[in-house]
């Protein structure tokens, strides 16, 4: 038992290591630079991956096979497509605002990674646990909009600039309803720490500690946070049948790459956060496996990857909302929802009527 | 769904239907048209009445009847056409130009959605530099496109239409395509 | 070069956006000359032409049995009821008495024509508005109709089967069998397709109430087929002006009310099953007979002038002869129904959104090469 403790706590393990040969300050910030090269070089792969897992699936509901000629069941596709984005010219127009047109990818990207240092991925294998984790994931995807912004605005292009503005009117509007159905779980677990949470949820998973309000603060979850996501049915900011390509129109090779890149990511990032909220990350059902603690990653990814499926299945079956009708969703059905959900929950925690195992 | 099939009345026969249009142009000597259906009366009682009236009947070598009419009194006889109760021309299915040879003319199929007939008009003018018609926009919306099309292949004009440009053809093309003396080295081929 | 005229009633808050000509949503090489302000659309005018192939001039200098070829390229989605549509024209010049065996293989190819002209529009649709499964489901059922053409008349598009005076060749043993085959496969699959897109809740609410077209609108315009049957406008030719062998067989002409963008979406998902129920009472029953009537080789129509009416996937197709006795035409006209749905275009959008001219573009199934020629 003892040879398969694996230390799981990385940022300690390679601090401690640091110390022995350097002064303690640097030690710190080399340990963090450390770390978040290997997050980097993780998560840029497993973004990769994820785009091809959207095509294989995308194909299986289209009766299709998909991409399986580049390396064995087509797993080496993305990579060849990285390698042609990294290589392709990096076109721009001459009347673009270059300074903002250049900066406009690295704020998507850039939110993107930060909120993946917080994730609990098993016991003590979480890059960055602060108090305020919640609200630290919520206040970083707001940063992404803002390179949506400027990138539709910087093209100096109509289409982009009328993708643009879509998508910030989109965004903004259901980052509220995402907040707010966090904050419905949050008094359940009366702390905003996220290896707090997964603590809370050793008593069984929050969805089933709530149960009506939780999943009604899932379901709301899960509509606005395909919503953040720009992905379909609310993907009329990338619509091409409408508007060519939307606000990333002017972008090609290694920018756009971001773009894209970043899409993917924060779709595993919403997974991911609803997998820690409300189905109890790295935490093994009826506590089966409780006494091998690496197996949680594996939990961890598993769920996440049921509920990515979800949003893949959401996308390659729905058609897609009206601007105006996604706006009315949000403020007049989806907010007085939540407002209403998280009343009840206050009353069912006051009442101690959650189910506790 | 089914219910305009009971509402079909009873279309009107071409006599009943050149009766009733003469009787709008007033300066007719034959108001009593013969009514055996032979073709050579026909035509010689429309010979008498070309002058008189400006209309002229024909059935012959056509599956509807024809009406040629003159060019100052298109308009009216097709607002008629398609206001009057007892007709009611409704829906222009085809409006097409011809280049006869001499004359250029537009041709009008006609036909009313509640009766059923159908008619033909015709309108001819011998001037080829600067033909010109009434626009009959007004009366059925779809003459909007139709019209354009004649006057991008045909060269004919039509007044009080909305937006005359031309519709297929770029903006600078020079002459008119459809007419029997167009010339092109390039993009036509003679057999 | 037309901004000059657009410009002139330019107020400082419009937009001037163009759509097309090469576009994923206008079907073809159009392009739209939209004037917006901020979502609405001011106006909207068509730009025609990209593909005009100045047929009717081409006409004037061929035989018949060689525009009969032209024809195809024209509406490619019904190309044989195109064909047919010529060549009935011909025969009733003629007045040549063509078999029964004929009419009723017309009647059934052109049914089948129809359904397949139909599934590509409703995958299309569903691709418009966001669901882009449904392309793919589209397009593998009309695969099968495919290859049933393929097999009989040589051609998968373009098919050149009827000829004046009956058909090219007759048809295949296996047509009947893979007919009926296909007829059961795709009744068990619309019902799949209609709770896929018709009973999704996002798409009736992209689709019900734009678009509006009224009665007296839709005749005026001179819309027909299901644009004009979608406002309560009974225009199937097949049913006023029958041809081929459909005065003998029963079948609905499907018509609603609203006018809206999802009336005509429901016309002609309707259509379909009527079709089928069409092929289902001939399948059977072809009569025996010769597949085609001798003509002399070089056709010469009497003098006179000419017009046969057909309905093809899109609506009223007309061709209008005027003959002088030679074995050319003097002129050719073909009434196309694109044509005329086209320029309601501008009436029934104004006033409403970009995603919503997108969605009744949709419906009106254009297809450029049979609007311009």
């Amino acid at each position: 038992m003892s040879t398969m403790n694996i230390a799981l706590n990385i940022t300690k393990t390679i601090q401690d290591f640091l110390i022995g040969m350097m002064p303690e300050g640097a030690a710190s910030i080399l340990a963090m630079v450390i770390i978040a090269v290997i997050y980097l070089a993780i998560f840029a792969v497993a973004g990769l991956y994820l785009v091809l897992l959207e095509r294989r699936i995308a194909a299986w509901f289209q009766l299709r096979v998909g991409p399986n000629r580049v390396g064995p069941w087509g797993l080496l596709q993305t990579m060849a497509d990285a390698l042609k984005l990294v290589s392709k010219e990096l076109t721009g127009t001459t009347r673009s605002d270059n300074f903002l047109y250049n900066l406009a990818p690295y704020f998507v990207i850039v939110a993107s990674l930060m909120a993946l240092a917080v994730f609990p991925f098993t016991k003590e294998f979480q890059a960055f646990d602060i108090n305020i984790g919640i609200l630290f994931l919520i206040a970083i995807s707001s940063i992404g909009v803002i390179g949506i912004l400027l990138g539709g605005w910087s093209s100096n292009n109509k289409f982009a600039l009328i993708g643009a503005m879509r998508s910030g009117v989109q965004t903004i509007s259901y980052e509220l309803s995402v907040g707010l159905s966090l904050i419905t779980m949050v008094l359940l677990t009366g702390t905003l720490q996220l290896s707090e949470i997964v603590e809370v949820q050793k008593n069984g998973w929050l969805i089933v500690q709530g149960h009506i309000p939780a999943i009604i603060a899932f379901m709301i979850y899960m509509i606005a946070g395909t919503a953040e996501t720009n992905r379909a049915p609310f993907d009329l900011v990338e619509a091409e049948q409408e508007l060519g390509a939307g606000f990333h129109t002017e972008y090609s090779g290694m920018k756009f790459a971001y773009f894209f890149l970043a899409e993917f990511i924060n779709m595993f990032i919403i997974a991911a956060i609803a997998t820690t909220i409300f189905f109890g990350a790295w935490l093994s059902p009826f506590g089966i496996t409780e006494s091998i603690p690496w197996l949680g990653v594996f939990w961890f990814i598993g769920k996440t990857f049921v509920i990515v499926f979800l949003m893949m299945w959401f996308r390659w079956t729905f058609p897609r909302l009206r601007v105006d009708q996604l706006l009315t969703l949000e403020w007049k059905y989806l907010l007085p929802i939540n407002l209403v959900n998280i009343v009840i929950m206050a009353i069912i925690v006051w009442l101690n009527l959650t189910i506790q195992f | 769904m089914d219910s305009m099939k009971d509402f079909k009345r009873e279309s009107m026969t071409n006599e009943a239907l050149q009766n009733i249009i003469n009787s709008w142009f007033p300066n007719s000597i034959s108001q009593t048209v013969a009514t055996e259906a032979s073709i050579e009366t026909e035509t010689s009682a429309t010979k008498e009445s070309v002058s008189s009236n400006g209309l002229e009947f024909t059935e012959e070598d056509s599956q509807f009847l024809n009406v040629t009419v003159q060019p100052e009194l298109l308009h009216k006889l097709m607002s008629q056409l398609k206001s009057n109760s007892e007709t009611q021309f409704d829906y222009l299915f085809c409006l097409s130009g011809v280049d006869w040879g001499e004359e250029l003319g537009v041709v009008y199929h006609l036909e009313s959605t509640t009766f059923r007939h159908s008619i033909v008009v015709k309108v001819q003018t011998k001037d080829r530099e600067n033909p010109v018609f009434d626009s009959v926009y007004d009366i059925w919306a779809t003459a909007d496109f139709h019209e354009r099309e004649v006057f991008d292949f045909f060269g004919i004009k039509f007044n009080n239409h909305p937006n005359l440009k031309r519709l297929f053809l770029t903006e600078d093309w020079v002459g008119f395509p459809l007419r029997k003396d167009y010339v092109d080295e390039i993009n036509m081929v003679i057999k | 070069m037309e901004t000059s005229t657009v410009n002139s009633n330019f107020k400082s808050e419009e937009y001037f956006i163009n759509m097309g000509p090469q576009h994923p949503a206008t079907h073809g090489v159009l392009r739209l000359l939209l004037t917006i302000d901020g979502e609405i659309i001011k106006k909207v005018e068509p730009d025609l032409g990209y593909i005009h192939r100045s047929i009717e001039k081409m006409c004037e200098r061929d035989s018949y049995q060689q525009i009969v070829h032209l024809t195809d390229r024209m509406d490619y989605l019904s190309s044989h009821i195109n064909n047919e549509a010529v060549c009935l024209t011909v025969e009733n010049a003629l007045q040549l008495e063509i078999p029964d065996r004929v009419k009723v293989i017309r009647t059934i190819i052109g049914e089948l024509t129809r359904i397949a002209s139909h599934t590509l529009w409703w995958g299309v649709t569903g691709m418009d508005i966001g669901a882009l499964t449904t392309y793919f489901y589209g397009f593998r059922d009309r695969e099968m109709i495919n290859d049933i053409f393929e097999e009989t008349c040589g051609a998968r598009l373009t098919m050149n089967y009827n000829i004046p005076g009956g058909l090219m060749f007759d048809i295949h043993p296996n047509f009947v069998k893979r007919t009926k085959d296909f007829i059961a496969h795709f009744k068990t699959k619309l019902p799949e397709y209609d709770r896929l897109l018709t009973g999704n809740v996002i798409f009736q609410k992209r689709m019900k109430g734009i678009g509006l077209l009224s009665k007296e609108d839709a005749i005026s315009f001179g819309a027909s087929g299901p644009v004009g049957r979608g406002s309560g406008y009974s225009c199937d030719v097949r049913k006023h002006h029958p041809y081929s062998a459909y005065d003998k067989v029963k079948f609905n002409e499907i018509m609603k009310t609203e006018g809206d963008t999802f009336a005509r979406y429901q016309v002609r998902v309707e259509e379909m099953w009527e079709s089928m129920s069409i092929i289902e009472q001939l399948i059977d029953n072809i009569p025996e007979g010769e597949h085609q009537v001798a003509t002399k080789a070089v056709i010469k129509l009497p003098k006179g002038e000419f017009y046969q009416k057909v309905e093809t996937a899109r609506g009223e197709l007309g061709v209008y002869i005027i003959s002088t006795g030679t074995k050319n035409p003097y002129r050719l006209k073909f009434r196309s129904p694109g044509f005329s749905n086209l320029s309601l275009l501008n009436h029934i959008t104004v006033g409403e959104k970009i995603a919503d001219l997108v969605a009744t573009m949709a419906t009106l199934d254009l297809v450029i090469p049979d609007i311009d020629r």
